[in-house]
């Protein structure tokens, strides 16, 4: 049997592709189902597309790091759901490209930090931790507040996603970056379009700073609509097609 | 031989890259959406101007002497200068955060994002493995493969095409995070184009190390050579799927990743698992393979062993990712297999680990006369003991308390910092006196000192994490008598100081003794005594795995 080996020893297309094979069978068990077993996604109501705003606010999450020291997927334990509401979904992720459920708490989990907090709160807490939270390590984020939000490729980046099938209308598209501002300025000419838009979308200046859109405003608009689009009132966890 | 002929098929295909990517790396300045992307765009043209001169200059000297008959030294020694450069560069971004995580009114400075934990951290982490770890595999897989497969590298200056390539990698990452540009998947952050740049200097690496083995003069390939092609072959599979995105626009550094959700989560774990069996395990156990019985002066404990040890560990490897998912939305079958296939990892994870150490038997007095042996074998030994903790963690009812917690940062340290980092240290105390051509070391006291210094430095480090880690799980399920929550979150971040403090000094204690090999090497390489020749120089004798 021992012998047999000499195959791989010798010949080094055989121990490449020897290696090949044995290192594809894991992923192609293991990861390829995941695109065609329907169950692996939950059908729930409520979660839709970031709106241009919230989805800038997510880029300046990434490009941030606040994955490093932030969860966003809340276990389904006793006392995670108590610390801070309902288990989180497959489907509460699906258009996120990428996904931020992170692998470390140095701070709290973010899933469903979505209307806990007041705009205020949250920008005296970006611009400067400590002054909220004594004990916290996180890092000050004070630059965004002065930062405009640069919003004159909202269209690209609603148009990649829409590759990705992110359902995006082609009105959403071609007002994307008019959007972006819309949704930080209720006063403007075009708020009323963009609720049309984008129903149930909240509209308001996030940072205090009515005359301007900041990346604060991005940031704030998407931490504030984390994990409060499913109605869990009406969610059946379980019903046998959300058990997986 | 001499080269008659002034055409050279390595230069003009390496001009050809060149040139094309000047072009290209133009063509985004003028297209650039945003600053940060123009500045990645700049450094890349700058870095294809200046790979051009030092290829024009090299060409220009003429036809040289082809030492076909000579080992390619040159682009290893490179390789030892970039990881002792690295690895001191990424050991004191990680002591950096880890005080900004201790004293956090200190080291922040509000009014930039640029050294910020949330983009440090990417900088630590890419520096240490990508950086350090992967110029000492390059520059240790371009050793062993000319000594056991007695050929000269493949590929004239192509070798060096993928040690500069590589550095231009580096460059970019790290740069890019320091302004924010980054795709947000641990291990994974490095934007698209550096992500099509490094698959380019990958292929060319996997050409080279193909190319070697194929002239070789050996009938068998021998079992480091294994690990090194798995390594290569594996990292280029997970590099290119994993990193599969759409760019915003041909002018921006950002982009989305083509898969969402729970999918794009399990793609990035079995990429990030693996990451940590391929780049950080395989290839380093291909060091261990090579250096310890070179510096033991004794044969591989056990052929068998080795080729069960390899087929099952790269087989199994694969499978382990969902165990960074328990308790997640990743269905549970998922979690349950990878969880199964962890635990069974355990076993090939021992098996190398018995065929490393047992290759000592009738050589263990040389761990008290050796320091540079002893670090190869503690490394060892670390190995054994973070592939015990690893398939541990992966239970589901120990994940639930472990996951999320500091517990994970001591567990990746302990397989960092000792076995990662020793065996690479070990390698390098053996290639610069080989290399340099000098009989020894210029000091076996300052290696003693190394090793003890970050010795205690990991202890410190892994204890500290496994309390902070243990401590801050147990806190976060704790009630109360009523029936409620007995801490709220931020009490449990304050729970952490003293164990942050406790790791930032183990962290420190480990960059010092880095500091002092460095200086140790340094005049290794630089002393005056003559040089002086070693079998090694020319295809000769080679290590042979016992049969």
């Amino acid at each position: 049997m021992w012998k047999f080996h000499k195959w791989f020893e010798r010949h080094t297309l055989i121990l490449l592709i020897g290696i090949l094979v044995v290192v594809s069978i894991g992923g192609l068990v293991q990861i390829a189902p995941l695109f065609f077993i329907e169950s692996t996604i939950e059908r729930v109501d409520g979660v839709r597309p970031y709106s241009p705003l919230e989805l800038a606010g997510r880029e300046i999450y990434v490009r941030e790091g606040c994955y490093v020291c932030h969860s966003q997927m809340v276990r389904p334990l006793r006392d995670e759901v108590e610390r801070y509401g309902h288990y989180s979904l497959a489907a509460e992720s699906m258009y996120d490209h990428p996904f931020q459920w992170g692998s470390k708490r140095t701070g709290p989990d973010l899933a469903r930090v979505g209307d806990r907090y007041s705009d205020e709160w949250h920008r005296a807490h970006l611009v400067d931790p400590r002054s909220v939270v004594p004990e916290s390590v996180m890092p000050p984020y004070a630059f965004l507040e002065r930062r405009d939000l640069d919003t004159a490729h909202m269209d690209a980046h609603l148009r990649a996603n829409r590759m990705l099938r992110v359902p995006y209308t082609d009105e959403q598209l071609a007002n994307a970056n008019a959007d972006a501002r819309a949704q930080a300025e209720p006063l403007a000419s075009n708020a009323f379009d963009f609720e049309q838009r984008y129903p149930g979308v909240a509209i308001r200046d996030f940072d205090g700073q009515p005359d301007r859109v900041t990346e604060m405003d991005a940031l704030i608009a998407y931490l504030q609509m984390l994990g409060v689009g499913v109605d869990f009132s009406t969610y059946r966890a379980d019903q046998p097609e959300n058990e997986r | 031989m001499t080269q008659s002929s002034g055409f050279r098929g390595d230069a003009s295909a390496i001009l050809v890259i060149l040139v094309g990517g000047a072009f290209l790396a133009l063509l985004g300045i003028s297209r650039a959406i945003d600053t940060p992307f123009a500045v990645q765009m700049w450094t890349m043209f700058a870095a294809f101007l200046l790979g051009g001169a030092a290829l024009a200059w090299e060409v220009g000297k003429g036809p040289r002497q082809d030492h076909s008959s000579r080992y390619e030294n040159g682009v290893v020694k490179a390789g030892v200068i970039a990881s002792m450069f690295w690895g001191v560069a990424g050991l004191l971004v990680g002591v950096i955060i880890a005080l900004q995580l201790s004293f956090p009114e200190i080291f922040y400075f509000p009014d930039f994002g640029w050294l910020n934990f949330g983009r440090l951290r990417p900088l630590h982490t890419s520096a240490v493995i990508f950086a350090f770890g992967g110029n000492v595999l390059i520059a240790t897989s371009f050793y062993v493969v000319q000594r056991t497969c007695r050929a000269r590298l493949a590929g004239g200056l192509w070798p060096w095409f993928v040690f500069w390539g590589y550095q231009l990698f580096i460059a970019l990452a790290g740069t890019g995070y320091l302004m924010g540009i980054t795709e947000g998947r641990e291990y994974a952050e490095p934007p698209w184009y550096t992500d099509i740049w490094l698959t380019l200097v990958w292929v060319a690496y996997l050409l080279v190390f193909l190319g070697t083995i194929w002239k070789r003069q050996e009938k068998h390939i021998y079992v480091a050579n294994w690990f090194y092609l798995a390594f290569i072959v594996t990292i280029a599979m997970l590099h290119i799927i994993n990193n599969l995105a759409i760019p915003v626009t041909f002018g921006s550094s950002f982009s989305y990743s083509l898969f969402s959700g729970v999918q794009d989560a399990l793609t990035q774990w079995w990429y990030g698992h693996n990451a940590v069996g391929f780049f950080l395990t395989a290839g380093f156990l291909a060091i261990m393979y090579y250096f310890i019985p070179k510096q033991a002066n004794r044969p591989v404990y056990s052929y068998r062993l080795s080729i069960i040890h390899f087929w099952a560990l790269i087989f199994l490897y694969i499978w382990a990712g969902p165990h960074h998912l328990h308790y997640t939305a990743l269905p549970q079958w998922a979690q349950t297999l990878g969880a199964t296939f962890s635990i069974m990892l355990w076993m090939p994870s021992w098996g190398g680990m018995i065929n490393g150490l047992m290759t000592l038997s009738g050589a263990w007095d040389k761990l008290r006369t050796d320091p540079v042996l002893r670090m190869l074998v503690v490394s060892v030994a670390f190995y054994g003991m973070s592939t015990f903790e690893g398939p541990m963690m992966s239970i589901r009812a120990v994940n639930s308390l472990s996951h999320y917690t500091d517990w994970t940062i001591g567990h990746v340290h302990s397989g960092a910092l000792g076995w990662v980092g020793f065996v690479s240290f070990g390698a390098l105390y053996c290639l610069t006196p080989w290399l340099w051509r000098k009989q020894k070391l210029h000091s076996l006291a300052l290696v003693d000192w190394h090793f003890w210094l970050a010795t205690i430095g990991i202890v410190l480090y892994i204890t500290s994490m496994w309390v902070a880690g243990v401590m801050q799980g147990l806190m976060w399920r704790a009630y109360n008598e009523y029936g409620f929550l007995e801490y709220s979150f931020v009490e449990t971040v304050e729970a952490m100081h003293p164990y942050y403090i406790i790791r930032a000094l183990g962290g420190g204690l480990y960059l010092l003794g880095a500091l002092i090999m460095v200086y140790n090497l340094w005049r290794t390489a630089t002393s005056k005594e003559p040089a002086h020749e070693r079998v090694t120089d020319a295809p000769a004798a080679v290590a042979v795995p016992a049969e």
